[in-house]
């Protein structure tokens, strides 16, 4: 990894996004079920299936239901649902939510949608009566595997751990890869490597670019 | 759906290795642009007809395109600020001077902002330890002598040590010299750090 350079990090844990995370970015481009609950007109083109068609302004008519991206849905969302009404999605509801507390460590988060805590904090954001539910469960299943990704990040040196992240989600993996970076730092240090100037990641990383360059 | 080509911007970025930087995608960019503008105008044309006309079922729609403004808006000011996080990393990893196939990946703007950031580094690092001073983009990892070992990797040619010896770097020889000389060097590729 290179050593300068320091991204935005995720604030989706948090109450809001950060607004120039790449991570939040990506985060809040997944989407969740909505019903509209007035009319939109001169949008039909946008959800062909549900469109009213050309004499009524190819609008989107009330009370349909469609998929749209958080950021879009977070947005025409208000208290008083004027514009659209939220649904969570199966993942966060009781059904699912059941499953995470019987065993957590069995799910497989990244199939879920890769970012299942950051995409769970933000639904809190549309007021559903089951919100206190949600966040409790997102905060067991953190837990519950927690110990799991520690001990795994913390004891695979130098192998393959495609098997270890498969089931991550996002956030997970992020927190597996700084258990590693941590141990392979420690390592290093042992092996009294600690002092030695190397080549920084980024030179290596454009010279083996340069050469695919060229065989072009 | 709006935003795509903003989204494509944002995962260009995302699926480059840590901290590597593409090529400055100003297709990719003027499209974004281009569709903010048309967003801009349907939404100006939209007000004043709800407005004159009494249209007041317009207004989720005018949010709508609102919101993807605003959205495009986000991934772009996103997209050109981690580059410019990238850019910076480059100074403190590579030293100042980029590689040419570096510069093409830059926009002329983005070359002017890495200008300015050495600038003002430069001016930082003179104003400290009194009037010569610090390079502080040497010494990142704790020195433990004055003098090191090194092997060369490439062929560079002619380096010219402190008392005015020059020592020729050629691939595979070896040499033991001082450590502040080296060290670009050594993180840019040139030579490898021997440890004893």
């Amino acid at each position: 990894m290179s050593e300068a350079y320091f991204r935005v990090e995720s604030g989706a844990l948090g109450p809001e996004e950060n607004f120039l995370s790449l991570d939040d970015i990506l985060m809040s481009h997944e989407k969740l079920p909505v019903r509209t609950e007035t009319a939109m007109p001169r949008l039909g083109a946008f959800f062909l299936e549900r469109s009213a068609g050309a004499e009524t302004e190819n609008a989107v008519p009330q009370g349909s239901k469609l998929e749209l991206p958080l950021w879009l849905a977070k947005g025409l969302f208000d208290n008083k649902r004027r514009i659209l009404s939220v649904e969570l999605p199966k993942i966060y509801q009781e059904g699912w939510r059941t499953v995470f507390s019987a065993d957590p460590n069995v799910v497989d988060l990244h199939k879920m949608g890769p970012h299942f805590y950051g995409f769970g904090s933000q639904l809190l954001h549309f007021d559903s009566p089951e919100n206190a539910d949600i966040s409790q469960s997102l905060l067991q299943t953190f837990i519950g595997r927690f110990r799991r990704i520690m001990d795994s990040s913390q004891n695979a040196y130098n192998e393959d751990t495609s098997a270890l992240v498969a089931r991550l989600d996002e956030m997970e993996r992020g927190l597996f890869q700084t258990g590693q970076k941590g141990l392979n730092d420690f390592q290093c240090w042992e092996k009294g490597q600690a002092s030695q100037i190397t080549a920084s990641n980024l030179v290596q990383n454009y010279k083996k670019r340069k050469f695919t360059d060229m065989e072009d | 759906m709006f935003c795509d080509k903003a989204m494509e911007l944002i995962r260009e970025l995302h699926r480059a290795p840590e901290g590597q930087l593409p090529a400055f995608n100003e297709d990719g960019l003027r499209q974004v642009l281009e569709e903010m503008k048309a967003l801009y105008e349907q939404n100006q044309s939209d007000v004043n007809e709800a407005k004159s006309g009494g249209r007041s079922d317009l207004i989720p729609t005018i949010k709508f395109r609102h919101c993807s403004l605003l959205r495009n808006r986000r991934c772009t000011v996103a997209y050109l600020y981690d580059r410019l996080l990238r850019i910076r990393a480059l100074r403190w990893e590579y030293g100042s001077v980029l590689p040419n196939a570096l510069r093409f990946h830059m926009a002329a703007e983005e070359m002017e902002w890495f200008n300015n950031y050495k600038r003002s580094l430069a001016t930082y690092m003179r104003s400290l330890g009194g009037d010569e001073g610090l390079d502080i983009t040497q010494d990142m990892k704790p020195p433990k002598s004055l003098y090191i070992e090194v092997r060369c990797l490439k062929d560079y040619g002619e380096f010219e040590v402190d008392d005015g010896t020059s020592v020729l770097l050629k691939k595979n020889s070896q040499h033991f010299l001082p450590r502040w000389k080296c060290e670009q060097l050594i993180r840019q590729g040139v030579l490898e750090h021997i440890l004893s």
